[in-house]
């Protein structure tokens, strides 16, 4: 395999590795913002929690082989990346970690102080993921100050900029229509109703967020120099699958309503990753000081090794965790006798 | 403060704190499936009830390995961006593999095993609990295959034109003797450690005569697997006592605090330095032990520090290359006698068990062992870590060199601090459910759910 085929494939390998984690762990993170308002009593939080309980953690280590597959295919993406936006991943971390945490403990003790705190961990948790995330990616297409010895020259601050902030609002409100579109899939009787009237008005606002972002995407990225006018189909069924969701939502078809918002996250994502391709960090201090999977790649050797792991290894994960939401495919009643705690 | 010493500083927390819990998961999960093993053989409930239980403290363990887990991946980019620019053809794929292997396996099969009792086949669950052991084992193998290049890098070339360490072998990288030394030490010190906490809280359990049996039991299994794991502990320790001075002769000088070449070569009873830590003031040695252990036999020559530091200077240029004596010397006596009396209370246990321990005095203080495997495992990493000092990996690249340039004072501060606060918390949590559930035993029951209606803060109506 030559070189150029490699640095490409693990392109678009990473891409898939965080295409998946979106997908998965968007309902994840979803479900989490709305935990505290959707569960009304402890039994409908604990049934909430248990729609994801036995696939969140299995979900999150899409986030961990991204990172993985970064620092051994692309050291120099890895290296920019994660140092560059330090604190913005500090915070991220603590997402994780209060969410992460707060699913294993909040059940693990009676005291309800405890069970709320723990909640609302949760929630703000898997919203500062999300968010935080979100702004990551529109930065990453939008460009980032680097240097030509491809540091980092911005801060904390620089992220947090109109189209970074458009990309994580929009990020939040579709994981929150995700997540509501899995409880609607998961739950039986009053909580599957609750949260179908949550989807849709949810639905509105992600519209909205969803095609201001596609405005802003032609006016802070490169997108409309390098590719035209014409978005392609990837970016159009991005929203198309979004407006579609609306549909389905009011047609009580939870199923298909779910597989769009999950196509829709699909497609967003891969819309950034065309945007920033064969770039993996974006120079807006100089494009020739761009990251790009040539420059940025790890030796020919180090390449194959790794595609020969992926390609054993991948499948086998696949066919388990399919296995898994097969297993588990079942609706969750909040009636005490049926929890699993 | 400065940034590098910042760096240091919120690695070394949070990885020594990351392997506060780590080991209990390695060891735990082999003893739940075993137990559920022999309950799925036997129908025996004391065998459900103990899977159950331990399982129970598994988990609440758990829990905290896998989310300190995320910051160990993050951080090699976060903090030291210039290692990973130098060794990331290298060092990122266990880490890659680490994560698809191992990762994937005990996360999505933990979630089967937690939520599927009931729900899947009962040999399925079996399995789950098997792989669950299985998973986080293998990842112990790849972290510590990556740790052992840092210890003694193989399979690699400087690239010129690159300007960095690129991989040539990868076989050599999977088969570093170094890597296998340290997981064959952390397995069975994970083993260890998890017998010690079984044979704490069964202890705590007998002699206030809850469940007898089921703790009894649960007590002899911990006391034969705590005697194999912590016997393990010893020899592999040894051999990786030759392979240290082998390939790295500072950490092994450092260790004895041996300051001149000697053959054969003395053991210190007792160093002490001044203050800075690097210079020795008075001591007490035994002839021909440090020959032994760096050699297997009493009579080799075992450099000293000031003669590894002239050749160093020489090498690589000038600099101090000598680690922080007092730390390896003292972290390596802790974990060395801890291991010891690990072995030897096995043992006493073994012979006690063959009489009545329900009524011996000495074991209400038996709860209080738990702790040593936590002593000497932390006081081992810390010295395998700053034994190796300057360097971040071995001969290759120095600490100074390795870390992100584009951090300021500020940044690590917020960083330190924050992960400071937020693992306080966690080990407040942990600590408190662990002792809660320990103490509580097999019967009762905690998982019932609560009228928490009117505290419910934000339920929608």
């Amino acid at each position: 395999m030559s070189y150029e085929f490699l640095q490409i494939l693990w392109f678009i390998l990473i891409g898939v590795l965080w295409v998946g984690f979106y997908f998965l762990e968007g309902f994840d993170f979803g479900v989490g913002m709305l935990l505290p308002f959707l569960g009304k009593k402890d039994d409908e939080r604990r049934a909430i929690i248990n729609t994801i309980g036995s696939v969140w953690d299995g979900n999150e280590v899409w986030l961990l082989t991204a990172g993985g597959a970064t620092f051994a295919a692309f050291p120099q993406w890895y290296a920019t990346m994660f140092s560059g936006f330090y604190l913005a991943l500090f915070l991220l971390l603590v997402g994780l970690i209060i969410r992460g945490i707060s699913f294993e403990y909040r059940s693990k003790d009676p005291n309800p102080k405890w069970r709320n705190m723990f909640d609302w961990m949760i929630a703000v948790g898997s919203f500062l993921s999300a968010l935080l995330l979100g702004t990551a990616f529109a930065n990453l297409a939008k460009g980032v100050p680097i240097n030509a010895k491809m540091m980092y020259t911005g801060n904390l601050f620089t992220l947090i900029n109109p189209y970074g902030l458009i990309g994580g609002l929009a990020t939040v409100s579709v994981f929150l229509i995700h997540g509501a579109n899995f409880l609607s899939l998961k739950l039986e009787g009053d909580m599957r109703e609750r949260a179908r009237a949550l989807s849709k008005k949810i639905w509105v606002v992600a519209v909205i967020l969803d095609l201001v972002l596609a405005v802003a995407t032609y006016i802070f990225t490169d997108v409309y120099a390098r590719l035209g006018a014409n978005p392609g189909i990837v970016p159009a069924a991005a929203v198309i699958t979004l407006l579609l969701t609306g549909l389905f939502i009011n047609r009580k078809q939870e199923g298909w309503a779910f597989v769009m918002t999950g196509l829709s996250i699909v497609f967003t994502q891969i819309t950034y990753f065309l945007i920033m391709f064969p770039r993996v960090m974006i120079s807006s201090t100089n494009p020739d000081w761009s990251l790009t999977i040539y420059n940025a790649s790890s030796s020919q050797y180090t390449l194959t090794v790794m595609s020969i792991m992926a390609l054993i290894f991948v499948p086998i994960v696949l066919a388990y965790q399919g296995w898994t939401y097969y297993m588990f495919r079942k609706r969750i009643s909040a009636k005490k006798e049926t929890l699993i705690y | 403060m400065d940034p590098i010493t910042l760096s240091r500083w919120q690695f070394g927390l949070t990885t020594v704190y990351h392997f506060l819990f780590v080991p209990l998961t390695l060891g735990m999960g082999w003893f739940v499936a075993y137990m559920q093993t022999r309950y799925y053989q036997t129908k025996d409930e004391a065998f459900h009830k103990m899977a159950k239980f331990w399982g129970n403290l598994f988990l609440i363990n758990f829990a905290i390995g896998v989310v300190t887990g995320i910051v160990q991946e993050f951080q090699f980019g976060m903090n030291w961006s210039e290692y990973s620019r130098y060794v990331g053809d290298i060092f990122g794929a266990p880490l890659a593999i680490e994560a698809l292997m191992a990762f994937f396996l005990e996360s999505t099969f933990l979630g089967i095993w937690v939520f599927g009792e009931g729900r899947i086949p009962e040999k399925v669950h079996l399995a789950s609990i098997w792989l669950v052991a299985l998973g986080s084992n293998l990842s112990a193998l790849w972290i510590l295959l990556a740790n052992g290049w840092m210890q003694h890098p193989v399979g690699y070339v400087i690239n010129t034109i690159t300007g960095r360490a690129e991989l040539v072998d990868f076989f050599a990288l999977i088969t570093n003797p170094k890597g296998w030394l340290f997981f064959g030490h952390t397995i069975a010190s994970g083993l260890a450690t998890a017998s010690f906490l079984i044979l704490g809280v069964s202890a705590y359990h007998i002699i206030r005569k809850n469940n007898i049996d089921l703790f009894k039991r649960s007590f002899q299994i911990a006391a034969i697997v705590g005697l194999v794991g912590s016997l393990l502990v010893v020899l592999d320790g040894h051999s990786q006592g030759q392979y240290v001075y082998q390939t790295q002769p500072m950490k092994m000088a450092s260790i004895e605090a041996l300051w001149n070449t000697e053959q054969p070569a003395s053991f210190s009873i007792l160093t002490i330095g001044d203050l800075s830590g690097k210079k020795e003031v008075w001591s007490l040695r035994l002839p021909g032990v440090t020959s032994f252990l760096a050699c297997n036999n009493f009579n080799c020559a075992v450099q000293g520090v000031s003669d590894i530091q002239a050749q160093y200077q020489q090498q690589y240029g000038p600099g101090d290359y000598v680690p922080l004596m007092v730390v390896t010397y003292w972290g390596f006596r802790f974990m060395f006698l801890i291991g010891f009396l690990m072995m030897f209370l096995t043992i006493f246990f073994l012979f006690a068990l063959r009489g009545n321990i329900e009524t011996a005095q000495w074991m209400k203080w038996v709860p209080w062992i738990i702790i040593l495997p936590y002593i000497a495992n932390m006081s081992g990493w810390i010295l395998t870590e700053m034994g190796r000092q300057p360097w971040i990996v071995q001969g290759l690249l120095k600490v100074q060199d390795a870390v992100s340039p584009n951090l300021t004072t500020l940044d690590l501060l917020i960083s330190l601090i924050g992960f400071a606060l937020l693992y306080g918390s966690l080990a407040v949590a942990d600590f408190y459910l662990m002792k809660k559930y320990a103490i509580a035993g097999p019967d009762a029951a905690m998982y019932e759910s609560v009228e928490v209606e009117p505290a419910l803060i934000g339920a929608q109506d």
